[in-house]
């Protein structure tokens, strides 16, 4: 009885709609494949997604202040080539892996100073850091790919499995759980919430929403820069286009999560299991053959739609 | 005569809400209808139901001079010829003032752009005829909140309504601007007009009513002429209780011991407008309640939001003896400052978020081990004051936005009061709160007060600055113009010092 009435109380979460989508749109394509519902398979596809979801994990508490940040590909992308020309010098993969994240960290300071100490609208600090993320990266490779000497220890990172599950799926389930305790159960949590809802009652009210701002930043760069240097191990090529564009499909995962963009609503565990639904069509695409060239085209319908019932049910909720 | 419109066994139920309970109500053309009631009893609920922002419960009835009508939304409502000026402000604040009198219906010319000379100089009539000066092409955003609502009366006014409803118009007027609107309330009745007239002050309700509708609950309790109402009973039929026994006697708390004292304090003007507000020096004592008052655009809030840091500024402020430097709220706040703004939507509240954590956002670290918020412990604390201010919601988790305006009030004293400041600045702490519940913010006041905390009370009503301060300064043109104790302090002697 408890149980029962604790999975009603589900419904009125607000992932709850991408959930049944997510579940729906599994169901739909195991009807056309029995090979989608197997083991293999869907931790191959949470593999594919789980960098997605890692990012979408920044990006969401960006988007919950009110913010945006476009430059999450350009930190992800840059931060696996200096990992890659860490090991290039010969460096240890600890002092790789940690120059690696600190790109992610200069990334994320250079976004939260502009917008907080500056001024600058988000979108076009972080367009800015976008377009030079991607140059530096042009410019150190010269466009072509860098595949240096790497210890088989490092290449667990993104090749690795602990049990059946592959280890950034690992990673992203231990980032989704820690940044929900964060922004559902601490303080800092309730003032990203505060300062995306209402900035000028939250200041007054005495939160330091600029500090706020900066450290999301951060965080989101910071985790971006992660994804890279898990996808430079998973590869072990850094490309000079890698991460390129991301920034859409982390931004719509956490759009499909529940996210407003005009700040004060979202959660870390929507935005993942967005990240999931276009990691699952994208999938679906390929197993059943469609043109793989419909697959973005069915990925912005699904964005759509999932935005619109959420839009519609709210409506409905605030009329009683 | 027949009435105008008719509103019969009207229900309205939100979720965990049953905001109105069978409520009719009839109005006629040509008088004016005070609608009275405690907050949350459904006053404007009941006004957006008549005006079609919101659907009644199925089984009631509305009739538009006879004949039953269902209205569908706000555009219906108009063209049946019922506006309303809603309680919380609906301007938009980067047009200019004819553009919003005239917003989605904008005179043409015939090349289809927009007439302006002829918007301005209408609007000018109107504005006119309202008593008011403004400039029609003045940016509503540079007005005061006041002003703001005058362009919203402006407004209904030139859509020729046949029943206009104002929610609590009267609620951030000065009190000039206050009985400009009165008299043109009466003029509207007087040409066949119908009024809906919202309002917690009792004298402006005795000024102004032909017949009043109490609320209670959401139900109708009593309509009668104003002729066959008194204030006693009013009070008793809104709130239950006796008006004498409502507000409490003063009793001063004040110590000697200086808390805070303020020195040329000036604002930095970044741009040449509004008010300037210069070499304001008073002194705050342990224990004080101390009034400011001034008329609208006298330049009170802006010298607590300098004192608050934010708003920039020099001069000094010293509290405890030690000078203090505050550059941003949370400066101000460490400092044990606190502060209930004026404009309770757009700065006082994180309207999405729910009543417990609006409370909470001001002392959230009380509530917290290592960062880690105990809900329990915060949710029981915003409990307690939900009680102690009968601030009525059906839980600590409902969105602050679902909340009747007075109610919203509430909370924002209730974040405040529960931080207990060493120093609270309050301004216009009762603003649209009902008259028992301003009796218990006063009492509130004094208890803290009582307790060693210190008060500046900001507010435009004046016999409220006189019931319940120590001392009042009084402000003109962003300067003091006048200290007076509370023995010196009568409507006549602080009203000469702010307009003198
Ligand atoms: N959208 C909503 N969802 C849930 N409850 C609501 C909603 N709107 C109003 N209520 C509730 O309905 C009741 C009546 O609210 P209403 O705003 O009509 O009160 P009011 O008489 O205008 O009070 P006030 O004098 O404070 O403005 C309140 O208890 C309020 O909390
Ligand atoms: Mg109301």
């Amino acid at each position: 009885m408890r149980v029962l009435h604790q999975l009603l109380q589900l419904r009125h979460m607000r992932e709850f709609n991408v959930l049944i989508a997510l579940i729906l749109m599994g169901l739909l394509i195991s009807l056309f494949t029995p090979y989608f519902l197997t083991v293999s398979n869907l931790m191959g596809v949470s593999r594919a997604f789980s960098l997605t979801a890692i990012m979408s994990i920044g990006m969401v508490m960006v988007i919950i202040t009110g913010g945006i940040d476009l430059s999450v590909g350009s930190a992800m992308g840059l931060a696996g080539l200096i990992t890659a020309l860490c090991f290039d010098a010969g460096y240890s993969q600890y002092a790789a892996v940690a120059a690696g994240l600190g790109v992610g960290l200069a990334f994320g300071l250079t976004n939260g100073l502009l917008i907080t100490a500056i001024g600058l609208p988000p979108f076009i600090a972080t367009l800015g850091t976008l377009s030079i993320g991607r140059g530096l990266m042009y410019m150190i490779t010269h466009g072509v790919p860098l595949t240096p000497e790497t210890p088989d220890s490092f290449s667990f990172l993104g090749q690795g499995y602990v049990g059946p599950v592959p280890v950034p799926v690992v990673i992203l389930l231990v980032l989704t759980l820690i940044f929900t305790v964060i922004m559902t159960r601490t303080r800092f949590g309730r003032h990203v919430y505060a300062t995306g809802g209402n900035e000028n009652a939250a200041r007054l009210s005495g939160v330091k929403v600029q500090r706020v701002k900066l450290a999301v930043y951060v965080l989101s760069s910071t985790i971006s820069a992660l994804a890279g240097v898990i996808a430079f191990s998973r590869y072990l090529s850094a490309e000079p286009a890698s991460g390129f564009g991301s920034e859409l499909e982390v931004i719509a995962a956490a759009a499909i999560g529940g996210a407003s963009l005009a700040g004060g609503i979202g959660s870390v565990l929507g935005a993942v299991i967005g990240a999931a639904l276009i990691g699952e069509i994208a999938n679906g695409v390929v197993l059943l053959n469609i043109n793989t060239y419909a697959q973005q085209a069915i990925t912005g319908g699904v964005i759509l739609i999932a935005v619109s019932l959420d839009v519609l049910r709210n409506r409905m909720g605030g009329r009683g | 005569m027949k009435p105008f419109l008719e509103m019969i066994g009207i229900s309205k139920t939100f979720p965990g809400v049953k905001a109105l309970d069978h409520v009719d109500l009839h109005l006629n053309s040509g008088e004016v209808h005070v609608l009275a009631g405690e907050n949350g009893a459904g006053k404007s609920t009941l006004m957006k139901i008549m005006t079609g922002v919101l659907r009644a419960d199925p089984g009631g009835e509305i009739r538009v001079e006879g004949e039953p009508v269902v209205i569908k939304n706000p555009v219906h409502a108009r063209s049946l010829g019922i506006s309303i000026i809603y309680q919380e402000l609906a301007v938009v604040n980067n047009l200019t003032v004819a553009e919003n009198v005239f917003l989605a219906r904008e005179p043409l010319l015939p090349t289809g752009l927009i007439d302006r000379t002829k918007m301005n100089a209408d609007t000018r009539a109107v504005l006119h005829e309202l008593g008011v000066e403004i400039d029609p092409e003045a940016m509503v955003g540079t007005l005061s909140i006041g002003q703001r609502q005058l362009i919203e009366i402006a407004r209904a006014i030139s859509y020729n309504s046949k029943l206009i409803i104002m929610d609590e118009p009267t609620a951030s007027l000065s009190h000039h601007e206050a009985s400009t609107l009165l008299r043109m309330s009466r003029k509207l009745a007087a040409q066949g007009v119908g009024i809906v007239f919202i309002s917690h002050k009792l004298e402006e309700i005795f000024e102004i009513a032909d017949r009043v509708t109490v609320l209670r609950d959401g139900r109708t309790v009593d309509t009668r002429p104003v002729s066959e109402m008194t204030s006693d009973l009013l009070v008793r039929l809104m709130v239950d209780r006796e008006l004498d026994q409502l507000f409490g006697h003063h009793i001063s708390h004040a110590t000697d011991e200086v808390l805070m004292s303020v020195r040329n304090l000036t604002e930095k003007r970044v741009k040449d407008e509004g008010v300037f507000v210069r070499d304001v020096d008073f002194d705050l004592r342990r224990g004080e309640v101390l009034g400011f008052f001034g008329l609208v655009g006298a330049g009170r809030t802006e010298v607590m939001e300098m004192i608050f840091g934010s708003r920039p500024h020099s001069g000094e402020i010293s509290i405890n003896g030690k000078p203090a430097r505050i550059s941003s709220p949370s400066d101000a706040i460490e400092h044990g400052l606190g502060f209930v703004t004026e404009d309770r939507q757009s700065r006082g509240l994180v309207l999405g978020m729910s009543v417990r954590e609006n409370f909470s956002l001001t002392h959230l670290s009380d509530y917290c081990s290592l960062d880690f918020v105990n809900r329990r412990k915060e949710t029981a604390a915003c409990a307690d004051y939900i009680r102690a201010l009968g601030i009525k919601t059906p839980s600590p988790e409902q969105k602050v936005l679902n909340l009747s305006g007075g109610n919203q009030q509430k909370v924002v004293l209730a974040k405040w009061a529960a931080r207990r400041p060493q120093i609270l600045i309050v301004d216009e702490p009762t603003r649209g709160i009902d008259i028992g519940a301003k009796a218990e913010v006063h009492t509130l006041l004094g208890k803290m007060a009582e307790e060693g905390m210190s008060i500046i009370v900001v507010s435009s009503d004046l016999p409220e600055i006189l019931a319940i301060s120590d001392r009042v300064i009084v402000l003109k043109e962003g300067k003091i113009s006048g200290e007076l104790t509370r023995e010196n302090a009568t409507q006549e002697s602080v009203m000469l010092a702010a307009t003198g």
